[in-house]
């Protein structure tokens, strides 16, 4: 009993310093989405190209649908833009815009300057689209699933490596779900 | 003349030495305070709203500055935020009926006191158990060794048979 008192220091020290080991490797700046595994809200907002027509969720057509927020205010976006480009080359995603607080003409232009990657872009001035689904910034990257369950937020800028890492392996589940629930 | 301009080249030295100093001085006190918070221009239905509306952006985190709430932060989504909270507290909803709204989807992380739930038990109740711990391990140590020192003190029976035998031979 009394040898065992005597290691308790010990321990707690070994416990602690396993403890504080671990933090060295967390991401502070890493945030979870309070939306994953939820469905995505519905909204009623008028379209980038065409203020006349209103987009509602069901316009997000698409088995695997991205959702990717941008804004010509959003410096990060100018260096996701041809990664964006590059994406859409995958035919299993479809890839949407979420403009997100923005002016409507400086957004026109962006996509004339430097392409439009999106099927089309939803002109969220207010940022009520945005606020629905946690955005608290740009560029973010949203993936839904056939079932129209949000399944990942991405924020920060989307390159190579980032979509290998992190976007790849989980359409690749998607479309595992998708092929077992066709089966 | 000379004289003149010289009296003239001190005081405006000296003066603006004193104002330097007073204001050193009232620095240092912290008397002027510089209130570097950012303002909006929010007209509230009345004083209650007013102070609910402050409380509430105390007590939520800004989502994307890590350690700034709401109140405190400049940033665009602690704006929007803001926007959004003076919008919801018109509208008439309740406290709770907020932090809800808000948690649901930006998560746990905006709540600087988070909600009681399985997962934050330790966070809440880890600290009383510790103290406890700590206590009932002071307790314990002290009456050990107050209970060594009264064995220490106290004589073994071999040990008082040997003492009276010395007493009783002299």
């Amino acid at each position: 009993m009394k040898k065992i008192i005597r290691f308790i220091p010990l321990i707690l020290f070994v416990l602690l310093g396993a403890l504080l080991y671990r933090g060295l490797f967390l991401n502070p700046q890493a945030m979870p989405s309070a939306m994953i595994g939820k469905p995505l809200p519905e909204f009623a907002l008028p379209r980038l190209k065409d203020d006349q027509q209103v987009l509602g969720r069901d316009d997000l057509k698409g088995e695997i649908v991205l959702l990717n927020v941008w804004a010509t205010w959003c410096i990060q976006c100018k260096y996701e833009h041809p990664y964006l480009l590059d994406i859409t080359a995958d035919p299993r995603i479809t890839l949407y815009g979420l403009n997100f607080t923005d002016e409507r003409s400086a957004a026109l232009r962006w996509l004339k300057q430097y392409k439009d990657p999106y099927v089309f872009s939803i002109f969220d001035e207010q940022g009520a689209l945005g606020l629905d689904i946690g955005v608290f910034g740009a560029p973010e990257t949203f993936v839904i699933d056939h079932t129209g369950i949000i399944r990942k937020r991405f924020a920060g800028p989307i390159n190579d490596k980032v979509w290998q890492k992190e976007f790849l392996p989980l359409i690749d589940t998607i479309e595992m779900e998708i092929a077992q629930g066709a089966s | 003349m000379q004289f003149v301009v010289k009296s003239v080249t001190a005081s405006a030295l000296f003066v603006p030495l004193r104002s330097i100093v007073i204001s050193v001085i009232l620095l240092m006190l912290g008397l002027t305070q510089v209130s570097a918070s950012p303002v909006d221009t929010f007209e509230f239905k009345d004083e209650r709203t007013k102070i609910r509306f402050q409380v509430l952006s105390k007590e939520l985190r800004c989502p994307k500055c890590q350690n700034q709430n709401l109140a405190d932060s400049n940033s665009k989504i602690a704006v929007d935020l803001r926007k959004t909270l003076y919008t919801l507290l018109q509208e008439g909803k309740t406290d709770q009926e907020i932090i809800d709204f808000m948690v649901y989807r930006y998560g746990d992380f905006v709540l600087y006191r988070p909600q009681l739930k399985k997962q934050t038990y330790v966070l809440w109740f880890g600290p009383i158990v510790i103290f406890l711990g700590f206590i009932i391990g002071v307790i314990w140590t002290l009456r050990r060794r107050g209970k060594a020192k009264a064995s220490e003190l106290s004589l073994s029976s071999n040990e008082q048979a040997n003492l009276d035998d010395i007493l009783n031979k002299k």
